[in-house]
């Protein structure tokens, strides 16, 4: 009985999560547009996929992406050893922004927008070198973002200084990169981290920010998806700064 | 149009394949430091196992019904409400006008306005990714911090954004000044919040602009350049992600900073 009431529940505050954006829509169609769904079928299809599909996500949340990251902040804290739990941090950044499709999507956008202005030769190997050199950047910024953030939270130190120190950097850096460059970098820190690694990545911290003495979960445990979306405007516009030029 | 001729299946893969591609690489990160670093066995494995396939079925399903139900809506409305036969309430004239005037009038978007607004805030509201922040905000604030509180404060952040994010486009002003303004305003009321939500807030400008919001951001910004007149979408649809990903932080940090002052206040009066 338990059980079943609590996935009555969660069923319950899945559809609440969903119904304003169901509301706006049909608001907008019908009132202001004016004009019947176009295929009312497919649509009522589609709302019913989207509260089932949340619904096995937020389960999943729970019983795996939680309690391994946790878990996996817990054992490198007992093993006690710094470097290997920041080659961790770094490698689990790195490789999830890398293969992250919205990032492809901008850079091979930028490319584009990039030869098309002149700031790049138009042949499609420097295209392709720049792409490629824009998706190795973000992916080490936030490899690096992650890396740091984790020797943050180790050390104790807080994290308003970093947040600071990394947007003044971000404003300083705006006065000197390319024009062309500025509106991707900025773009870029929003996009980097995705539905799966946001729970994996918050669980971590608060993982190790609990097994460590002396840190505050809510204090020392979340910042590390702060650190990891300032990076990558950072980097990319030195990046823009190297390839294009200085502004 | 949306591929509607497309079928469920090939609907199904596609999204199946790019949640794949998601998870994939933190698995091997993951196998590899569990095996070769760590070399411990991660306890109740089943359960784990059981919650990842759950994580990549429900994500792939879920943005398998976005595109059958969201996306589509979202970008014709985007497509709509910026065109200027509807601006104009299909009146010939005042088309002709408006495409050959030099600076559009920005009071003609009214309702671009209220549908980025109310855009921003319910596709806020759905995003998975912020769920499981404010979950976990909640568990290790034991309560003190509610799930509903966080998302709606975010939620009003994004709305304000978009809408700020519209206005620009339809100007057609550089978005650096507004960036730089948007950064110096953040600095300073980073000094002055209370410390102990900084973390979050700024986690919580992150986590915003995923895999409901990016979309339809996307499709609105698209539609808005390429429908004002003398915009491009190229240059001017880029922008609205990073008001997206500013304006929570600073909607979070202004929701403490108002609870802190008003909890001083109560204190002074008793």
């Amino acid at each position: 009985m338990g059980i079943l009431k609590t996935l009555f529940k969660r069923f319950l505050s899945v559809i609440l999560d969903i119904l304003p954006l169901l509301c706006v829509i049909f608001i907008f169609q019908t009132f202001v547009i004016q004009k019947p769904f176009p295929d009312l079928e497919q649509t009522l299809l589609g709302i019913g996929l989207v509260i089932l599909g949340l619904f096995l996500f937020i389960m999943g949340l729970e019983n795996a992406l939680f309690p391994l990251g946790e878990r996996i902040a817990n054992q490198f804290a007992q093993k006690g050893n710094v470097f290997w739990l920041l080659l961790f941090g770094f490698t689990l950044g790195f490789s999830t922004t890398i293969a992250e499709p919205a990032l492809t999507i901008i850079a091979s956008k930028a490319g584009q927008l990039a030869a098309d202005s002149g700031a790049i030769q138009a042949n499609d190997s420097t295209i392709l070198f720049f792409v490629y050199g824009l998706r190795l950047t973000v992916a080490l910024a936030v490899g690096i973002a992650i890396a740091i953030g984790v020797l943050r939270i180790i050390k104790g130190w807080a994290l308003p200084w970093f947040i600071l120190m990394g947007y003044g950097l971000i404003i300083l850096a705006t006065f000197f990169a390319p024009q062309q460059i500025i509106g991707i970098a900025y773009d870029s820190g929003g996009i980097t981290t995705s539905t799966i690694t946001v729970p994996l990545v918050a669980a971590l911290g608060i993982g190790l920010a609990v097994s460590i003495k002396g840190r505050n979960p809510i204090v020392d445990g979340f910042g590390l998806i702060a650190l990891a979306s300032l990076t990558p405007i950072l980097f990319v516009m030195i990046y823009g700064m190297f390839v294009l030029g200085v502004a | 149009m949306m591929p509607q001729e497309n079928g469920l299946f090939e609907v199904l893969q596609a999204s199946f394949k790019s949640t794949l591609v998601d998870i994939l690489p933190i698995l091997l990160v993951l196998i590899f430091f569990q095996v070769i670093i760590l070399r411990k066995n991660i306890p109740h494995l089943k359960q784990i196992l059981l919650g990842l396939v759950l994580v990549v079925v429900g994500l792939a399903i879920f943005i398998m019904g976005l595109e059958k139900c969201v996306f589509p809506i979202g970008t014709s409305m985007a497509d709509q409400l910026t065109d200027p036969l509807f601006l104009s309430n299909g009146d010939e004239k005042t088309v002709r006008a408006f495409l050959s005037a030099v600076r559009v009038d920005p009071s003609l978007y009214t309702w671009t306005y209220i549908f980025a607004f109310m855009i921003g805030f319910s596709t806020t509201l759905a995003e998975p990714a912020l769920i499981a922040v404010s979950i976990k905000a909640r568990e290790i604030s034991t309560g003190a911090i509610s799930e509903w509180g966080l998302r709606i404060a975010v939620a009003f952040g994004v709305a304000f954004g978009v809408t700020l994010g519209a206005y620009r486009i339809i100007m057609g002003t550089p978005l650096y000044l507004y960036i730089a303004f948007g950064y110096l305003f953040l600095v300073v009321q980073t000094v002055f919040a209370p410390k102990a939500i900084i973390p979050l807030a700024f986690d919580s400008g992150g986590v915003t602009t995923s895999t409901v919001t990016v979309p339809v951001l996307a499709a609105l910004g698209i539609g808005l350049a390429s429908n004002v007149p003398g915009r491009s979408p190229i240059l001017d649809g880029f922008g609205l992600i990073a008001f997206a990903s500013l304006f929570p932080i600073i909607a979070v940090l202004a929701y403490a900073m108002i609870g802190q002052w008003l909890g001083k206040r109560y204190q002074k009066s008793i």
